[in-house]
């Protein structure tokens, strides 16, 4: 009775409330508000406020009531004191003028004898966000920090990162990062860990080092904080650990034995930040003990297959992540397939996402399985999920060599069932097989010609087109089948048709009997009535060559193609290292550099301070292995939408880079095997043969409008000179030994004089610097640091230089890694360069020789260029330009 | 790390009541949201939980009823701590009002404000424990007389009690819960089969006392030098996942699970074991369509367990097609019936014995004009049940101590239950027996 009484009450009041404050808007409201506000009665002021604050929240424009509600911040109700820094927080923007009304109260309430005051007005003047008000924040936030009350003192830890995102400068000038510093070692844990998620957040968006320092005894507050901190206070000290460089490998193993146990934690990002302190430090050779490693890969295991089954969101950025580790560390997870089987109830994304895990895992043993739930899936009702499970059938086929003939069995079967978007996405899926295994299978063919009328997807046309052009000798139709698709050739997506117009060449290079109209009637139509200039191109490059020297013509188009890799890899080995070092953040997420983020440029490395170790030597710190070119490249996916990261690499290659590689990779077989070619430098010549080729076709044709300026060079070479690779690389000299050169003279560094070189070793980058002292004092605290940079060169160590006596001078090996910040220079390889010393710091620039960056001496091998353009292709940037072209 | 500002929006994308923390993206951004959302959907794209724009606006965002809870981020922000935050604000927001739905947000506007100013600073998530919040975040605060502050546990080692806490009678309820995820193919091989246990704990114990739960944890017994089989079997976990109040170093160096409970009730500890066991109930079907015009089912049931435990509540759901009518059942135990709306049915037993076995046989009608597209949705059977005093792996809770230093005696209740989590049973296909009817 009592209680049905109290739900009534409660129902009547809450009916109540939303009439009052959510009442339909009245002319003249804010005007009746403002009159409440400014009501002798408590209670109606304190309504008033709620039924402010319930307009703000609809979206309604209160802001004229600004001082009027100002007016009830002094006040000894907490709830109302509470709303109108609600109101506060959202209005101060729109006027600044006004807030300076509230300071006093503000001030004053971080004086109040009740923490949770103290607390909500410090909280509250740095969400404020007016400039106005930053110096009236200082002194309140001083007095914070050294609060009595541990729950003040949290809040205060946090204010300085407000007041760091706001004004930097004063920030540092009032020494309150000094103060986080101290806080560290304060007794209480939820403190630490706020000093340390605002120590961490300040080093990361500042461009000076050093903020955040970690020494011997701050480590073991941290790690001692680690079992008394809330979980969230936890997932701020594992980040921090995760970015600590440590001193050597027995401060290592001891951070790892006192993260360990956090990998049993109930909160899924404890669980997940553990293992990137682990990933990291293995992968940073901060552990290399064999047994260590092993002992992280036995714990680690369990608790990654437990997230997948974690809410299903969490599953999903589980699942992201744990493909990452897996291409890092084949060797986990290798008996738990079964876990990654998708669930009939699964949400689509998580599906998707197990899928690729399967690929990943799927091997000789366990392969009958994997495809059997394929299949399985094939009959679902989500078509994207069945799309991406075919293409997942065709993957195992080019992974497994062993497995290829029951995949191409399994996707027989399917496209016997007649659903038409599982016969289009086999069909693409068949030809990545072709090419995968060249003259195995051609009994399939068949089969899969009969499906020719029912197709409609571009890329599924393309696919046949590119078969049946490539099989043209075994099948007996094969004129008919493509004079089906000439007739509507105009109409057809530009992939159909460049695959058309190679298909049918090589069909008249293998039957001409058979061919000679159809050849006639498309070069015609595709030179005369198309406007897409690659599809002129490319018919005026085989009209050409089949005019000069149809011998040639056949050695060009019907040659080997070399078979296409399987590509395990999700990203490129150097965003591997990156994306692992930000496991569980949304960069590893869209497998994007956290650079692209703005904040976190991935590469915060938290250093042992050197006060307490000045042993630390360069060899503690192990560069990163990452291939110059390779990265930049990386970096050019950017634009591509992040939700498409993980089209299948299978796909055939779509970008206009690409595209040209292939079309030189495939036609113009540059090993030798042509005749045209001299082996020596095959890079070389197939420049010029294209050259020549052109220029034959301009002696040959009558017609001399025909040859468009464009064609010459435009068209078929800025690609690769856009590569800086391929064509122009071969004619690159060799990079003289290099010297060092004086980039800071004494008299612009205080009497530091600085020479340097850079220069590439076994793949790694390295600065060697000089530092003489030509003054007559010891110089100390040398520290250098990079301007954001086109190649994202950053170094990876500190200087290790203790000391320089006067009049001495002292040499040093800068290990450089290519994962910092990037931003484009103008030139691209001006690096702008600070140095520090206890006397100065000191700002100079330098161009670095563009030889740095290329691909050591020796041409590169196409075949090899070319994988390494699939690799990134896998990053899927579906959208550069040209649609895929294959030849 | 952080989290820009936190939205709740309603399932058209309206904002019913947002925080801007950092105030670093303008807030009208969240208009960005469901185009997102919509598109991908038109263009029959996957949906995932966290979209981003073009200009590099990121939402990572959890359903829930009606709602959407959405956090918005600039930088390269911790994914799992924020999409967990979003889960968590769920549970203290159900904490406070049992339900979460536009209703109650409307309804609790006030609250909701202060809540997600205690629960967040800056985009870093603070107190979370609802109990803690409780206490000085309240619903009806102008009613007292003195001030709030901030309770000692916000701040201390132990943030998930509060002191001086008094029961008259000091007792805690531990609920061994096993939930059985099973996955059959058509053949009737078992592709999967996982146990998820949890121990659910309600305390009702005064002070702060400390506790220590001892299980017939194999690892334990190994590391302890005890004989396992001394004391029965004993268990294997694979993977062991604690509640913040259990000192995860302590169980790390000698397996003990020692703590001190939060008041009420929670999830202590959570497993999981993926060693194959017998599914308990098993089901066999065997469809057969005749010249496409009827469709009959049979179908088997058998409870492998031991014949002393009874599972109760036992509903096994089996798909059929949608266009089937005029069903017919035929059972030898229980109750079957059509359900229409799922394109199924549902055979329900209150009580099934172990080692039994029981058969339905079901018969359908279908339209002569056939449905062309044959790639009809294929869900497997699903079952359901609950079998208590009983859990698969073999665990038991050998004791747990109550240590307070006022020295009561406390007495712990036990319960176990084995109930179904994702039960599934792959559709073998159906036998066609394609005769041709007489014109």
């Amino acid at each position: 009775m009592q209680a049905a009484v109290t739900k009534f009450t409660q129902n009547a009041l809450a009916d109540l409330r939303r009439q009052n404050f959510f009442s339909t808007a009245k002319k003249g409201e804010n005007f009746e508000l403002k009159a409440d506000l400014n009501s002798e009665y408590k209670e109606r002021r304190k309504d008033t406020v709620k039924r402010v604050i319930a307009n703000m929240t609809i979206g309604k424009d209160v802001s004229s009531l600004f001082a009027d509600v100002v007016k009830n911040m002094q006040t000894d109700d907490i709830e109302l004191k509470k709303l109108v820094y609600l109101y506060l927080i959202n209005y101060a923007k729109s006027q600044p003028e006004l807030v300076i009304l509230a300071v006093n109260t503000f001030v004053k309430d971080t004086d109040d004898p009740n923490p949770l005051i103290r607390a909500l007005a410090i909280r509250t003047m740095g969400c404020l966000r007016v400039e106005e008000i930053t110096n009236y924040l200082c002194e309140p936030l001083r007095k914070c920090l050294r609060d009595d009350n541990p729950y003040v003192r949290k809040t205060a830890a946090i204010c300085v990162a407000k007041l760091y995102d706001l004004n930097p400068q004063l920030t540092v000038d009032n020494g309150f990062v000094a103060t986080l510093q101290e806080m560290i070692s304060d007794s209480n844990p939820v403190v630490v860990a706020n000093a340390v998620a605002a120590l961490s957040e300040i080093n990361d968006s500042s461009t000076q080092k050093g903020l955040f320092n970690i020494n011997n005894s701050i480590l073991l507050k941290l790690l001692a904080a680690l079992n008394e901190s809330t979980e969230w206070g936890q997932i701020c000290i594992l980040t921090t650990l995760a970015d600590y460089v440590p001193v050597d490998e027995k401060e290592a193993e001891n951070i790892v034995e006192r993260v360990i146990p956090r990998l049993q934690h109930a909160n899924a990002s404890v669980v997940l930040s553990a293992v990137k302190v682990f990933m990291v430090y293995m992968n940073q050779n901060y552990i290399t003990s064999e047994k260590t490693i092993n002992l992280i890969v036995k714990k680690m295991t369990p608790p990654l297959v437990t997230l997948v089954s974690d809410h299903s969101e969490i599953q999903y950025v589980a699942l992201r992540n744990i493909n990452l580790i897996l291409q890092k560390r084949s060797d986990i997870l290798s008996q738990e397939i079964r876990v990654f089987f998708c669930k009939y109830n699964d949400p689509p994304y998580v599906k998707l996402e197990k899928l690729e895990v399967m690929i990943q895992l799927c091997n000789d043993k366990n392969v009958d399985q994997v495809l059997s739930e394929f299949k399985e899936y094939c009959n679902e009702v989500d078509v994207d999920f069945v799309r991406r499970s075919v293409r997942a059938i065709g993957r195992c086929a080019i992974k497994l060599e062993s497995a290829a003939e029951r995949c191409v069995n399994v996707l027989l079967e399917l496209i016997s069932s007649h659903v038409n978007y599982v016969l289009q996405e086999a069909i693409v899926v068949m030809k990545d097989i072709f090419r995968k295994y060249p003259h195995s299978y051609e009994g399939v063919i068949v089969n899969l010609c009969k499906n020719l009328e029912s197709l409609d997807e571009p890329e599924a046309k393309a696919s046949l087109i590119w078969i049946i052009g490539e099989y043209a000798e075994k099948i007996d139709n094969a004129n008919e089948l493509l004079e089906f698709f000439l007739e509507g050739f105009k109409e057809e997506s530009s992939m159909v048709q460049l695959q058309l117009i190679t298909a049918i060449v090589k069909l008249f290079l293998k039957k001409p009997s058979q061919a000679q109209d159809s050849v006639q009637k498309i070069l015609q139509t595709a030179t005369q009535s198309c406007d897409n200039p690659d599809i002129r191109d490319r018919a005026y490059i085989y009209w050409r060559l089949l005019s000069t020297n149809p011998q040639a013509a056949k050695t060009v188009v019907l040659a080997e193609k070399p078979p296409i890799e399987s590509h395990t890899k999700i990203v490129s080995d150097s965003l591997l290292d990156e994306l692992i070092a930000n496991i569980g953040t949304l960069a590893s997420v869209y497998y994007k550099p956290a650079s692209l983020f703005g904040g976190r440029t991935g590469d915060n490395k938290i250093f042992s301070t050197p006060a307490e170790d000045a042993n630390a030597d360069i060899e503690g710190v192990p560069g990163t292995t990452i291939g110059g070119v390779e990265n930049l490249l990386d970096l050019d996916f950017d634009d591509s939408s992040a939700q498409k990261s993980s089209t299948p690499p299978s796909a055939a290659p779509k970008s206009g880079m690409n595209d040209l590689l292939d079309l030189l990779n495939d036609d113009v077989p540059p090993m030798g095997n042509t005749g045209l070619s001299q082996p020596s430098t095959p890079s070389n010549n197939v420049q010029n043969d294209l050259l020549s080729i052109l220029g034959g076709g301009n002696n040959t044709m009558s017609s001399s409008n025909i040859m468009s300026p464009g064609l010459n060079s435009n068209n078929l070479m800025s690609p690769n000179s856009g590569l800086g690779g391929l064509g122009g690389l071969s004619m690159m000299s060799q990079p003289q030994q290099p010297q060092k050169t004086v980039m800071l003279p004494a008299n612009e560094g205080k009497g530091m004089e600085i020479s340097a070189v850079f220069v590439k070793r076994q793949n790694k980058f390295f600065m060697e610097l000089t530092f003489s002292n030509k003054t007559a004092q010891p110089l100390s605290e040398i520290a250098i640091q990079f301007n954001k940079n086109t190649y994202g060169l950053i170094p990876l160590a500190p200087i290790g230089i203790n000391v320089i006596p006067p009049n001495e001078s002292r040499d040093f090996t800068l290990p450089l890694g290519t994962n910092g910040p990037v931003q484009q220079m103008n030139p691209p390889t001006l690096l702008q360069i600070a140095v520090k010393n206890n006397l100065g710091v000191y700002y100079f620039q330098h161009v670095l020789p563009t030889s740095l960056f290329e691909t050591p001496s020796t041409t590169p091998s196409m075949p090899s260029f070319g994988m390494n353009m699939n690799n990134n292709n896998n990053n899927n940037n579906s959208n550069n330009g040209l649609d895929g072209l294959l030849i | 790390m952080v989290a820009s500002a936190i939205f709740i929006l309603d399932l058209k994308g309206k904002v019913l009541i947002s925080r801007n923390y950092r105030g670093d993206i303008p807030i009208r951004k969240i208009e960005k949201f469901m185009p997102l959302v919509l598109a991908a959907e038109e263009e029959e794209q996957t949906l995932s939980p966290i979209l981003s724009t073009e200009d590099g606006v990121n939402f990572l965002y959890v359903k829930h009823n009606n709602l959407y809870l959405l956090a918005m981020t600039k930088k390269n922000s911790n994914a799992v701590t924020i999409l967990l935050f979003l889960h968590k604000l769920i549970e203290v927001f159900k904490e406070y009002f049992k339900v979460l739905e536009e209703e109650s947000i409307r309804d609790n506007f006030v609250i909701i404000y202060e809540l997600l100013d205690e629960m967040m600073d800056f985009g870093y998530p603070q107190t979370t424990e609802s109990k803690i919040l409780q206490e000085y975040i309240t619903q009806e605060s102008h009613q007292m007389e003195v001030q709030v502050r901030p309770p000692v546990a916000v701040t201390n080692a132990v943030s998930w009690r509060s002191e001086g806490i008094k029961y008259r009678k000091n007792e805690v309820f531990l609920d061994v819960i096993e939930s059985v995820n099973l996955l059959v193919n058509s053949n009737g091989n078992v592709l999967r089969s996982e146990i998820l246990g949890s121990i659910k704990m309600k305390c009702f114990l005064s002070g702060m006392p400390e506790l220590r739960l001892g299980l017939n944890d194999k690892v334990m017994f190994e590391t302890a030098g005890k004989n396992a089989t001394a004391k029965g079997k004993a268990i294997e976990m694979e993977d062991v996942k604690f509640h913040q109040c259990v000192r995860l170093s302590r169980f790390e160096n000698n397996r003990t699970i020692s703590f001190i409970p939060p008041d009420g009730e929670f999830e202590l500890m959570s497993y999981r074991l993926s060693t194959q066991v017998k599914p308990l109930i098993w089901t066999e079907v065997i469809v057969q369509t005749h010249s496409g015009s009827r469709i009959e089912y049979q179908i088997k049931a058998k409870a492998q367990f031991k014949r002393r435990s009874t599972a109760n509540n036992v509903a096994i759901s089996v798909p059929v097609p949608e266009d089937a009518d005029t069903p017919k059942f035929k059972c030898s135990m229980g109750t079957a019936a059509y359900v229409p709306e799922k394109n199924a049915i549902v055979w329900t037993i209150k009580q099934f014995q172990g080692g039994k076995e029981f058969i339905l046989r079901a018969h359908f009608g279908l339209p002569s004009v056939k449905n062309e597209d044959e790639n009809q949705k294929k869900p497997p059977i699903s079952v359901k049940f609950e079998i208590p005093y009983f859990t698969t792996s073999g665990i038991q809770v050998r004791y747990l101590k109550v240590v307070e230093k006022s020295g009561y005696q406390a007495f712990p209740w036990v319960r176990y239950i084995t109930q179904n989590g994702d039960y599934h049973l792959r559709m073998p296909e159906s036998v066609k027996t394609a005769k041709l009817s007489a014109i």
